[in-house]
């Protein structure tokens, strides 16, 4: 033990045994400190989501001193040349001065908004990891239940902060998600009004109605969800890749204290490192560029936050079916597409672990995580699942592909009608066959060469041993025949 | 699925490293406007274009006392463009002017503006009659588009209306702008589509093509007379366009000012993926605990 670690011991004693005179927490803490995590660079995906929502937090407190949550009109005669004697809402002149008079307040809004993107989309890496190893199976599918949670309050949080600054886009944006409202079948009229206060756009208490939303009720939701989805976790224990000495009901990896605590909170600067940086370099939603809402105002090219792009490819891919009943539209088009796509993405991830619990009948307990390449059969229906919504999200940017590429607009759309069931097919069978593939021959496909290690003999002739260095076969023993080198794992 | 399997020779964080930059590039491809000189797919629109004919219309007339565009005009350069149109044009606008019906409009009494607009910004001639015509360079110097501009206008029709940007009011334009060409052309004027069609980007049009364009709507833009956008509203506005070239962005990195695309590309395949390179460095791998 050097020098720092038995310093870092001793400050540790010392603080637990203050604690302990006091508050009497020294067990939990000791236990807390002696946590000990697997070691695997794709567990702290999760932890960047994480450190993005404490980003979020701190930037959001700043925006809400100076939001107004008010549809008011007023006229503009801030420092923008181009409003001048523009008449908009309260809210949007709120975030306007925010964004161009406040002492850094452009720097936090896109910090914020910056995050917010990086949050959402960090929640889907974490989320494709845990599927892929199977991290979501018994005893730990209720905190990937609390996750998948989480992701659809950050969706529906995500949009709120997006709408809230009034501006032609989010104004647009909220035109859309009014309509989609709408057309939920029997209650959608009633719930949309419940929400706007009336018909679209909405009377004045919708812009406060919206600000708690977004300030208060779904971050403390998020809040008290990350709490429990940390203590499920403490509490469980994490799942680890099998390895040497790693078995279903231990753990092997890295102690809380010294050594995990400051890779994460390497981390944690490192997050906001980034997100300070896209915030200061890269301009993000520059709202005094829109203009401000009037429902009477459109613009071209009007595009969600990426994270509700999927919902837009699923309004223009679904073809124009509706309900019609005794000449009363029971369901219209907007439901498909806008409501019935995303609830049915979500119900088949949160029945996922009873239905693969059925299919394999397999009910017992899992702390081992798996290679993707181990189970074939769920590694290739995942893919294909994420290849079709994928497909969707990309039918988002039709528009853009069209001005871009020339590839006309419907014809896209026929294509992708079609794509959207043979594309996953085939991302089915080639992610099967890779799989397979893998498992017979052992390698990583993200790993790098390195080397080869060779033997030279008496006469000058080279052989080649091992294609890499870490499975040396000892020269001494010839190698041996007939094992599979996939089946035993790496280490 | 051998190439699935085998080693790459790349180290990991390098190959990250190259994600990162082609999705930069991917920004770049997928967000910026359609290079000038891009010729136009054989059939841009699709199959149904094929059933679709713009309307014809006639251009406005610029008010009275408006400033008007004149063009050289002599017997000479009338000969030479009779020359240049029974050559280049009357194949489908009819040897005398009366156009081709379900084809190409007639260009008779359409004055010198649509002439001016469709020769400088190479729009005409179109190689195939029913594809929507975009910008292109030139086919013809300009001594020949002022010949045909002479031919073509001795058929009569208004006069070419023009737009000073310099006696244009920039917030006024905005406004304008907003009211009658976001709609379509995006609020930083960054092109976008409409049904069957691509609506362009203005990063290339000057003023007069410009005022040109609004008094006579080529294609399937509608036209606008001077009671819907008078001549202050229209020098306005081409201020406003001039502008859009250079806007204020004042976030730092514009990325190509189309709002969302581009932004979700950035935070997964910059953002994101920064952070997954770190954790991929301080986070360990198996390879590591041997």
């Amino acid at each position: 033990m050097n020098l720092i670690d038995r310093y870092a011991q001793r400050r540790f004693l010392r603080a637990s045994r203050a604690a302990e005179q006091r508050v009497g927490l020294a067990g939990g803490i000791k236990w807390a400190l002696r946590y000990v995590f697997p070691d695997h660079w794709s567990f702290l995906l999760g932890e960047i989501a994480l450190y993005s929502f404490i980003v979020l937090v701190g930037t959001g407190i700043f925006l809400t001193l100076y939001y107004i949550p008010s549809d008011s009109l007023v006229i503009y005669h801030g420092s923008y040349p181009l409003l001048q004697g523009e008449q908009m809402s309260e809210a949007y002149r709120s975030v306007l001065n925010l964004s161009l008079s406040v002492p850094a307040g452009l720097l936090f809004r896109q910090v914020h908004h910056w995050a917010a993107n990086v949050f959402i989309a960090s929640i889907v890496l974490h989320l494709v990891r845990i599927f892929f190893t199977g991290a979501y199976r018994k005893p730990r599918d209720f905190n990937y239940f609390i996750g998948l949670t989480m992701l659809m309050l950050a969706i529906l949080e995500g949009f709120a902060g997006y709408s809230l600054a009034d501006d032609l886009l989010s104004g647009m944006g909220l035109a859309i998600a009014y309509s989609v409202a709408m057309s939920i079948p029997f209650v959608g009229a009633q719930l949309a009004s419940l929400v706007w206060g009336g018909p679209f756009p909405g009377n004045s208490t919708f812009w406060p109605r919206l600000e708690i939303v977004h300030v208060l009720l779904i971050p403390a939701a998020l809040a008290v969800l990350i709490t429990l989805h940390l203590a499920m976790i403490m509490r469980q224990h994490h799942s680890q890749f099998p390895g040497p000495g790693r078995r279903e009901r231990n753990v092997v990896g890295t102690p809380m204290w010294p050594a995990y605590a400051l890779r994460s909170i390497g981390l944690l600067l490192a997050v906001a490192g980034v997100l300070f940086l896209l915030g200061g370099l890269v301009q993000i939603n520059p709202i005094w560029q829109w203009g401000p809402f009037h429902p009477y105002l459109s613009e071209n090219g009007a595009q969600p936050d990426w994270y509700i792009g999927w919902l837009i490819g699923a309004l223009r891919l679904m073809p124009n079916w509706e309900l019609v009943i005794a000449g009363r539209t029971v369901i219209p088009n907007p439901f498909w597409g806008g409501a019935a796509f995303p609830l049915f993405v979500f119900t088949v991830m949160f029945f996922w672990p009873a239905l693969e619990r059925r299919v394999t009948g397999d009910i017992r307990r899992h702390d081992l995580l798996e290679r993707p390449r181990d189970r074939p059969m769920r590694t290739a229906v995942g893919a294909a699942f994420l290849s079709w919504v994928v497909i969707v999200f990309a039918v988002g940017s039709t528009d853009r592909i069209f001005y871009r590429l020339g590839v006309s607009y419907t014809t896209q759309i026929h294509v992708w009608r079609a794509g959207i069931w043979v594309l996953p097919l085939v991302v089915f069978f080639v992610t099967l066959s890779a799989c397979r593939s893998l498992q017979r021959s052992g390698s990583h496909p993200l790993r790098a060469w390195q080397g080869n290690v060779v033997r030279r003999s008496a006469d000058g002739r080279l052989e080649v041993l091992s294609d890499s260095p870490d499975r040396v076969v000892p020269p001494a023993t010839e190698p041996p025949v007939g094992t599979v080198p996939g089946r035993e794992f790496e280490s | 699925m051998r190439w699935l399997t085998r080693r790459s020779r790349v180290p990991p964080v390098l190959r990250l490293s190259l994600a990162v930059i082609l999705a930069a590039a991917s920004i770049v491809g997928l967000a910026a406007p359609p290079s000038q000189g891009q010729t136009s797919p054989t059939n841009p629109n699709g199959g149904a274009a094929h059933e679709f004919n713009p309307p014809t219309k006639s251009p406005e007339a610029p008010a009275p006392g408006d400033p008007t565009k004149s063009f050289p005009d002599s017997p000479g350069l009338r000969a030479l463009g009779y020359t240049l149109y029974q050559g280049t044009c009357a194949s489908c606008h009819g040897i005398a002017l009366q156009g081709t019906p379900g084809v190409a409009p007639s260009l008779r009494r359409v004055g010198p503006g649509p002439v001016d607009f469709y020769l400088s910004t190479g729009r005409m001639p179109l190689d195939q009659p029913k594809s929507q015509p975009l910008r292109n360079p030139p086919l013809f110097n300009r001594a020949k588009i002022y010949a045909l501009i002479a031919y073509i206008s001795a058929f009569g029709g208004p006069r070419a209306p023009t737009a000073d940007p310099a006696k244009g009011d920039l917030t006024y334009g905005f406004h304008q702008f907003t009211l009658n060409c976001a709609g379509c052309h995006q609020i930083v004027a960054r092109g976008g589509i409409t049904v069957n069609a691509q609506v362009p980007d203005l990063e290339q049009a000057n003023p007069q093509e410009i005022a040109e364009a609004v008094r006579m709507g080529p294609y399937l833009m509608p036209h606008f007379d001077a009671k819907q956008i008078n001549q202050h509203a229209l020098d306005s506005i081409v201020r406003y366009v001039l502008w859009t070239r250079s806007p204020i962005n004042a976030g730092g990195w514009g990325i190509y000012n189309i709002g969302p695309i581009p932004e979700g590309i950035v935070a997964w395949f910059i953002g994101l993926a920064a952070l997954v390179i770190v954790a991929r460095l301080i986070g360990e791998r198996m390879d590591e605990r041997t």
